[in-house]
């Protein structure tokens, strides 16, 4: 459901007028937009942004961990339309300790880096990734650094 | 390529026996200490013949975990860290986050220090726009330039000194505003500066533009798409030498750059040589864009007017107990910030540097993810070297701009 702040945002409509069941929540707050997108929707909302919206670039891909609260991640991904001037935030919440989501490489080659550097570092795995190893770490490392539970200090088990 | 061959598969091609002409495919390793990666890049390269079938970058030889060290600092000391991610354009990083921070506590930055900023972070882009053609020329194989281009280097790292006291790691942009009030002296060196640069730029055109061997190997050298730029994440100078004029100073103008006039460099032909006229004619509008902000630089104040965020001036600590218990509290305990998130992009001299700043209503910052220009640069490397020669490589590459601490962080 789109909350009632967003019902003037033309993208936010836009989004809830193509697949109304995926989104489940947004705000738009210091000037940016972010919607919730349900996880298993994610590639076709972002097929519809990128080639209805023309939010041409995928500009990142990160990962915040808010563990120990529950769904523990969010994939986060910053879009952005050349044409439009304009920036969206998507998000999806993600439940449990090995979490997986499509990846977005079929629609824009540069998730591959990008999603390798949250699988790596968060250890959230992305289905049809064509390459999904790490790309920051060792590729023999153990643990995901990123993590809250991830020591900062302490020597190495 | 030999039928059976699938490109990528190094460790077959390894294995693969000689075709009845005697050709076989080759696996080159170039880097991780290959001195025209500019850090430590490796990239996998197959061969057949001297025509590159198939790339493989592999980064994260410099990988520090800064984003992680991020999390356990205040939000004033992790500024220094920042420098330290793209140790070529220190100040840009640090506006970045200094940017995002202020944009979550809703901080009002004072005109004099916005100009300042702008000043600055445009002395960053000429710093770090020389470093790259004396390397990328001297990749190439032209010597001279590059000690034309670290003569003028010097004396840009001496005006950072003059200011901050370091030559790289400036760290002189606080949240809030900056650190201190540039010395006596400063203007007057900047002056002397700007005023020969265009000059000096001159000298450098004069050594390649139409130099015949530069153009001979940067000409019709390195093309790519401009559907695949935007699909593979390329920003900056690589973006405009292939005629798209997108520069977050115009789209989305942050401190204050809409006040200033210059122009945003575009070229048509995508190839190296376009790229390299993109960053020179680019020096040139810096050059104007500091000059601009020395000769209309606003007076006030150095830094915001928000007591609980920016330290006090150390004689008001002397005679005032705010000041004091302020500044005592800043130190050691830090400011908290409001909860929220941003994400603050700016045109750093590579493309486009994001900083996406999560803050959970403490003192420490709870994510800081920097989308790097160089990672999603470099991310290209394949679609720019594939099909190529050999010999072409090293222009392709360095044509692009990468620096390896700004990818791996």
């Amino acid at each position: 459901m789109l909350p009632d702040s967003l019902r003037e945002n033309a993208a936010a409509l836009a989004v809830e007028g193509f697949d109304s069941a995926a989104v489940t929540g947004g705000k738009f707050d210091r000037g940016e937009l972010t919607l919730e997108i349900a996880p298993e929707r994610i590639v076709a909302v972002c097929e519809f942004l990128k080639y209805e919206q023309k939010f041409i670039r995928l500009s990142s891909v990160t990962a915040v961990d808010r563990y120990p609260a529950e769904p523990r991640f969010e994939a986060v991904y910053h879009l952005h339309s050349v044409e439009r001037n304009q920036r969206l935030r998507v998000k999806c919440r993600l439940q449990g300790q090995d979490p997986e989501i499509d990846s977005l490489t079929a629609v824009w080659r540069s998730a591959n880096w990008y999603e390798r550097e949250v699988f790596d570092l968060f250890g959230i795995r992305f289905r049809n990734h064509p390459n999904l190893k790490r790309i920051m770490m060792p590729e023999d490392w153990e643990g995901y650094p990123l993590r809250k539970d991830y020591p900062v200090t302490g020597p190495r088990v | 390529m030999s039928e059976s061959g699938v490109p990528g598969q190094f460790a077959a091609v390894v294995e693969e026996p000689r075709t009845e002409t005697g050709i076989r495919r080759m696996v080159l390793n170039m880097g991780p200490q290959h001195p025209s990666t500019h850090g430590v890049l490796r990239l996998k390269i197959e061969l057949d013949g001297e025509i590159i079938v198939h790339c493989e970058p592999d980064i994260g030889y410099l990988h520090t975990g800064i984003e992680k060290e991020f999390e356990q600092k205040h939000y004033q000391q992790a500024v220094t860290l920042t420098d330290r991610v793209d140790y070529l354009a220190p100040l840009s990083n640090n506006l970045g986050y200094c940017l995002a921070v202020e944009k979550l506590l809703g901080l009002e930055i004072p005109p004099q220090a916005q100009w300042m900023r702008v000043m600055l972070t445009e002395f960053t882009r000429l710093n770090s726009h020389l470093v790259w053609l004396a390397t990328h020329a001297i990749d190439i194989g032209a010597m001279s330039v590059f000690l034309y281009c670290f003569r003028e280097r010097e004396e840009i790292l001496r005006i950072f000194e003059m200011f901050s006291g370091q030559r790289m790691m400036t760290s002189y942009f606080r949240i809030g505003g900056l650190a201190l009030e540039p010395p006596r002296g400063w203007y007057q060196r900047v002056k002397k500066f700007i005023d020969v640069f265009p000059s000096r730029v001159d000298e450098y055109e004069n050594l390649l533009t139409n130099n015949p061997i530069w153009i001979g190997r940067t000409k019709g050298v390195g093309f790519i798409s401009l559907e695949d730029m935007l699909d593979l994440g390329i920003t900056g100078p690589m973006l405009r030498a292939a005629g798209l004029p997108l520069d977050a100073r115009k789209y989305a103008p942050y401190t204050s750059y809409d006040k200033f006039d210059f122009e945003v460099v575009t070229r048509t032909e995508n190839d190296v040589y376009a790229r390299y006229q993109c960053r020179i004619e680019e020096m040139r509008q810096s050059a104007r864009i500091i000059k601009q902000a020395m000769e209309g630089m606003p007076s006030g104040p150095w830094h915001a007017d928000s007591p609980h965020v920016v330290l006090p001036d150390r004689e008001k600590m002397k005679t005032q107990m705010e000041a004091l218990i302020y500044h005592f509290k800043i130190v050691t305990e830090g400011f908290r910030v409001p909860e929220g998130e941003v994400y603050q992009v700016i045109e750093s001299p590579r493309g486009e540097l994001g900083y996406y700043v999560v803050s959970d209503g403490t003192t420490k910052p709870y994510r800081v993810h920097m989308r790097t220009p160089s990672f999603g640069n470099l991310q290209a490397t394949p679609k720019l070297v594939e099909g190529i020669l050999i010999a072409d490589v090293i222009a392709s590459i360095g044509s692009m701009d990468f620096v390896l601490g700004d990818t791996d962080r």
